[in-house]
Parts: structure tokens; C-alpha cells; sequence
């Protein structure tokens, strides 16, 4: 009877897993399906859920529709600037708030907390006109710069570092390293599932903003993949979905890659966090 | 090779002082050991020491240096902390290596350091693994490979081996001996386990509340504790108190092994010849060779250390008797002694006390 019981509840956590795994694989599925039709096949009805014939093509359109080798090239170089500014900044802020006693300490972790709470498109308006008046609107700063300091990813690694044991802060001090070595040798290193993962996040969100490089940018110099993605939305003759799709395919190929690099550290970062 | 000199320090934590004006000499190339109760100030003594923490008032002298100021990693000292403190993310060789590098030694030097240290401490074969991959007394020859490749002239240690099981605890209490008079250099080293301060240290510091209660080789510390609180810290089971008989400022103390549980029926004894009080065994402790019985008498209860070959049972009546020279006299406020008493009389003997 137990046994009964017991496999009944196995097979309804499955059911319930496959439903959430569906809603979050199908429309992915759905992406990767049309990108590889032709245009009759995307209109059909009603549809059909693999392509009858694999239409190639459809990637070196949308790769051949606008400078892409430009875009991408601007998305990498924002999106890892972005991480590495970041990470300069939060290593070194994480550290204190975790391991310093210092007057102010906890109002000012306290506004680190509402910068966290606080969307984009809250300030983006100040932060334009400041840009502007550096004369940075229209550059790769522009999209670079307000994203330098990242609230989360400081009290992210904070969180990572307050668990580091004291003695093994105090055994490098007897060991005559200085604080700065104990930060990058000790610290980073202990804490690196989480800064896998804050890396991650941090290179997917950039990777995929649509709406920053879409008001501090107006020409194709200094622009992203999303923004060059959208446009093909826009070609004359209504839109091609299935090039649409084959530029989003090309879109977020690179972080399913990471993804799968990385995805050993991304569960243990979570196991280790809900501990 | 450096002595180390405590004066008048002290140690205050928001308004609360848990160190209270400890005045120490270390020699040169000594084993001592602090003990005391948890909460006694010993762990802070030993961070203060070690620069971990800062001192409130008083003054701390490494060799001819004060080190008041001198962060940890310019004291020329080690410490090999409870929990081990192994850096997690390096194997053991950068864990041991990585002192040295921060003292700017070359990269050959070190290599043969560590692996001159390695060969010391059996840990040769282990020296790519990570601290994770190693059982509780390999990771504790880390943390001390870890404090001798530096070569420092002071060893310091907090409980160090209270994380072991019991028959590794015995072994390494043997090993860090040896390792103590080969090295020659002065160890500091704290513990809560009076067994440890016995067998391990040549000059024990028993610390209460802040305060140093008598400093003294073992056995000294053992045969003429100074006060009260020594007599029955130092000692398992500690030394009995009774109340003095005749003046009422006093009170004594005896060991329990010194006294001598004599069946009721035979008593003749006086008071002329030796201590003694009825009374009857509550209780049985069997250690092996030793019994400890608990006998409750008119005079209090009391713990006899006896010879298993003689244990009475539970419930027999006995006469507890002691030799009058085994009798310790203390002052009842403060504790302290005053001396041992001869036939019936104190006397103020007091050798290896200074106050």
C-alpha cells in the first residue's frame, strides 16, 4: 500500500515537472522550429510543428540584413566590459560591508538595497541627461557606464563572503598576507560559485537588453544585437517571421553556450545559497 | 627563538574586560599552556598575542620587541587555529606554501620548504589533494606543517586538538611534545582540558575571569595549588573541601586519592591520628584500575579515588580517613592558601608560592 502510494506521488511530481518543463521548453522549441521554415510554411494552418524542409537559408539572411558582425561585436564588448567593471566594483564593496566595521556601514549597505529595488526605467531619464552632458550618448560608454556598479552582484558576493569562516581570514593574516591579497586569493576564490552566477546573469541581462542601447544609441556603430535583431522585424513587406526567428536563433546562441559550460557552478551556487 | 612578555595587559570588549592586567613571563623555548574554564580570558590572551585582537591597555613583548602595533604577519609567529582554518580553495601544498610566498621566497625555495616540512609530517603523498579530501588529523597535520614551514620563533595554539577523536587527540598529544623540544621554539597553547595542560605543558597558566590564578610546572601546580580555585580545576575528580574544623575562617581540602575508605566496623581511629568523617557510598564510579566512590558524610560529600580491588559497594557504611599532612588549609573568602596542616595545626608552608 505505501509502496502504492509512494510511486503514485512519484509519478504526479513527474506530471507536474513535464507541464512546467513544457511551458518553458515550447516556446523555445517554437523559436528554433520556425527559424528553420520558409515563409508559406510559417503562414500554414495549421501549423506544423517541424519544418518540411530545413530552410538554411533564413540564417545568412538575417545575418546578411544588417552590419551583424558589428553587433555582435558591440554586444561583447558591452556585455563583458559590463562584467568586468562589475566585478571590479563589487569584490572590493562586498568585502567591506562584510568584513569592516565602519561608521555608516549599515545605512550605506542600506542604499545599495534600494538601488536594488529600483528599476532602469526609473532613472533613465537623469542618467541620459548626465551622459549627454558628458557628451557619451551615441557611444559604447553610454551603454557601458551606468550598469558599472551592480547592487545585486555586491550584495550577492557580501552574502558569499559573510560565510567564509573568520579563521580563515585571520590564518592568511598570520601568513602576512595583506588585505587586498586576502580579497582576491582567499576571498574570490571561495566564493566563486556565486560569482559564476552573478557573471552569468549579469552577461545574460546585457546580452539581451533591448531597451538601454535602444535610447542611448542611434547608429548602427554602436549598436547591439537585440537592437539589429528588431530591425528585421521591420523589412519592407511585412515581417519575415522565419528570418526574425533565425536572428534570435543567432541572438542567444552564445549564452546557451555558456549555459551549458557553466551549469555544474550554477546549481551549486543555488544549493549552496538555500543552505 | 623569543620569550614572550605580557605586562599589565588587558582586554576590553564595549566596556567589559575579559582580560584583567595580566602580568606573564614565556620563556624562551617553554611549553606553556593556558587553562582555565571557557570564558576565562585564555583564547583572548593568545589573539591578543598573535595580534588577532587588539590590546586595551598594557604591553606585549615578542623577543625584545613590542608587538603592540605590529600586525599578525610581522610578528614572527604561527598559529594553528581549532577549527584548522586550511584555506579550502588550494591544495595542501599552496596551503602550506602560502606564508612563504608572501614573504616574497622564491618559488625553488619554497618547493623545498614544503616538501622538507611534508616529509615531517607524513603528508608527502597528499600534497595535490584538497583540504576536503583529507580525514581530521591529516587536515590537522596541514594547519601545523602550515605553522612550521614559516619557522617562526612562536607557536601559538588554540585547542588545537579538541577537534580529533579521543585516541588521535593521545597520539598527537605525544607528537606535538616531541615536535615542542625538537623545534626548541616556545609554544603558547591553550586548552580547556586540564589532562593536556598536564601532560603536554612545562609551565601551566590557570586562568579564571580574566585573571592569571597561578602560574607553576605541573606537578607544583598539582601538589600546592596557590587557591581554592586551582585546587579543584586541576585534578579529576577535583580536590574534596570540607569545612575547617576549629576555626571557622578556613576550610580544607584533600585529593581523593589520599584518602582511605576504611570499613565502619574497624574504626578506632582518632581524630588525634588522622581526619576522618562517617559516612556512606551513594555512588560508584568504575574508571578500571581506579573506582571513585562518592561517599556522602557528616561533614559533607566527598570523592575517594580508591583501588578497584578494595571497591565497597554502594550503600556500605565507611569511615573516611586522610593523613593530616594531606590536609590543604584555604582562607573561605578568598580562597587562598594558607598552608597544609601538621598533626592538628596549620602550618604556613608554602613552597612554589610567591603572594
Amino acid at each position: 500500500m505505501y509502496r502504492v502510494v509512494l510511486a503514485s506521488r512519484k509519478t504526479v511530481e513527474w506530471i507536474g515537472l513535464l507541464i512546467v518543463a513544457f511551458l518553458f521548453v515550447f516556446p523555445f522549441l517554437w523559436m528554433a522550429s520556425t527559424a528553420f521554415k520558409t515563409m508559406p510554411e510559417v503562414r500554414q494552418f495549421p501549423p506544423t510543428l517541424l519544418p518540411e524542409t530545413w530552410e538554411w537559408s533564413n540564417f545568412a539572411q538575417a545575418w546578411e540584413s544588417g552590419p551583424f558582425l558589428m553587433y555582435t561585436w558591440n554586444s561583447i564588448l558591452v556585455a563583458v566590459g559590463i562584467l568586468i567593471l562589475q566585478f571590479l566594483t563589487a569584490v572590493p564593496a562586498a568585502y567591506a560591508f562584510a568584513r569592516y566595521k565602519f561608521p555608516g556601514r549599515n545605512l550605506l549597505f542600506g542604499l545599495v538595497l534600494i538601488v536594488l529595488m529600483i528599476p532602469g526605467q526609473v532613472i533613465f531619464l537623469p542618467i541620459y541627461v548626465q551622459l549627454s552632458g558628458w557628451g557619451l550618448v551615441n557611444t559604447l560608454w553610454s551603454l557601458i557606464l551606468p550598469y558599472a556598479a551592480s547592487a545585486f552582484g555586491i550584495f550577492l558576493l557580501r552574502q558569499a563572503f559573510m560565510q567564509v569562516p573568520d579563521e580563515v581570514i585571520e590564518a592568511a593574516r598570520l601568513d602576512n598576507a595583506s588585505e587586498w591579497k586576502i580579497m582576491w586569493t582567499i576571498m574570490v576564490p571561495m566564493a566563486k560559485p556565486v560569482l559564476v552566477t552573478f557573471g552569468l546573469f549579469s552577461f545574460i541581462y546585457h546580452w539581451n537588453d533591448y531597451f538601454w542601447p535602444l535610447i542611448m544609441t542611434n547608429s548602427d556603430e554602436v549598436r547591439t544585437l537585440p537592437i539589429g535583431i528588431s530591425s528585421l522585424h521591420m523589412s519592407d513587406g511585412g515581417t519575415l517571421w522565419n528570418v526574425m526567428m533565425a536572428g534570435n536563433m543567432i541572438l542567444i546562441l552564445p549564452i546557451l553556450v555558456i549555459f551549458f559550460v557553466a551549469q555544474r557552478h550554477i546549481i551549486k551556487a543555488f544549493i549552496y545559497q538555500s543552505k | 627563538m623569543a620569550r614572550v612578555v605580557l605586562e599589565q595587559v588587558t582586554k576590553a570588549f564595549q566596556n567589559q574586560s575579559v582580560v584583567k592586567g595580566l602580568d606573564l613571563v614565556i620563556p624562551d623555548g617553554s611549553f606553556t599552556v593556558l587553562v582555565g574554564p571557557s570564558g576565562c580570558g585564555k583564547s583572548t590572551t593568545l589573539r591578543m598575542i598573535a595580534g588577532l585582537e587588539t590590546v586595551t591597555d598594557g604591553k606585549i613583548m615578542i623577543g625584545d620587541q613590542t608587538v603592540n602595533q605590529l600586525p599578525p604577519g610581522k610578528r614572527d609567529i604561527a598559529m594553528v587555529f581549532q577549527n584548522y582554518a586550511l584555506y579550502p580553495t588550494m591544495n595542501v601544498y599552496d596551503n602550506i606554501a602560502y606564508g612563504l610566498r608572501n614573504r616574497g621566497i622564491s618559488k625553488k625555495e619554497c618547493q623545498v620548504l614544503v616538501e622538507e616540512i611534508a616529509e615531517i609530517v607524513g603528508l608527502t603523498d597528499y600534497l595535490k589533494r584538497k583540504p576536503s579530501q583529507l580525514s581530521g588529523g591529516q587536515r590537522q597535520r596541514v594547519a601545523l606543517a602550515r605553522a612550521m614551514v614559516k619557522k617562526p620563533k612562536v607557536f601559538l595554539m588554540d585547542e588545537p586538538l579538541s577537534n580529533l577523536d579521543a585516541k588521535l587527540r593521545n597520539q598527537m598529544r605525544v607528537e606535538l611534545t616531541s615536535l615542542h623540544k625538537q623545534l626548541g621554539s616556545t609554544f603558547i597553547y591553550v586548552t580547556h582540558d586540564q589532562v593536556e595542560a598536564m601532560t603536554m605543558g612545562d609551565q601551566i597558566v590557570v586562568m579564571n575571569d580574566g585573571h592569571i590564578m597561578q602560574v607553576a610546572a605541573p606537578m607544583n601546580l598539582y601538589q600546592e595549588p596557590e587557591n581554592l580555585f586551582v585546587a579543584q580545576f586541576i585534578g579529576s575528580p577535583p580536590m574534596n573541601i570540607v569545612s575547617a574544623e576549629g576555626k571557622s575562617e578556613h576550610v580544607w581540602g584533600f585529593r581523593p586519592e589520599k584518602a582511605v575508605l576504611l570499613p565502619m566496623v574497624v574504626s578506632a581511629i582518632t581524630s588525634e591520628e588522622m581526619w576522618n568523617a562517617r559516612g556512606q557510598v551513594v555512588s560508584r564510579e568504575i574508571l578500571g584500575s581506579d573506582t571513585l566512590l562518592h561517599v556522602e558524610t557528616e561533614k559533607g560529600r566527598v570523592i575517594v579515588k580508591a583501588d578497584s580491588e578494595v571497591a565497597m559497594q554502594v550503600g556500605s557504611s565507611v569511615t573516611v580517613t586522610v593523613p593530616w599532612e594531606y590536609i590543604y588549609v584555604f582562607e573561605k573568602g578568598s580562597g587562598k592558601r594558607v598552608g597544609r596542616m601538621s598533626g592538628r595545626e596549620p602550618v604556613s608552608t608554602r613552597a612554589g608560592g610567591d603572594s
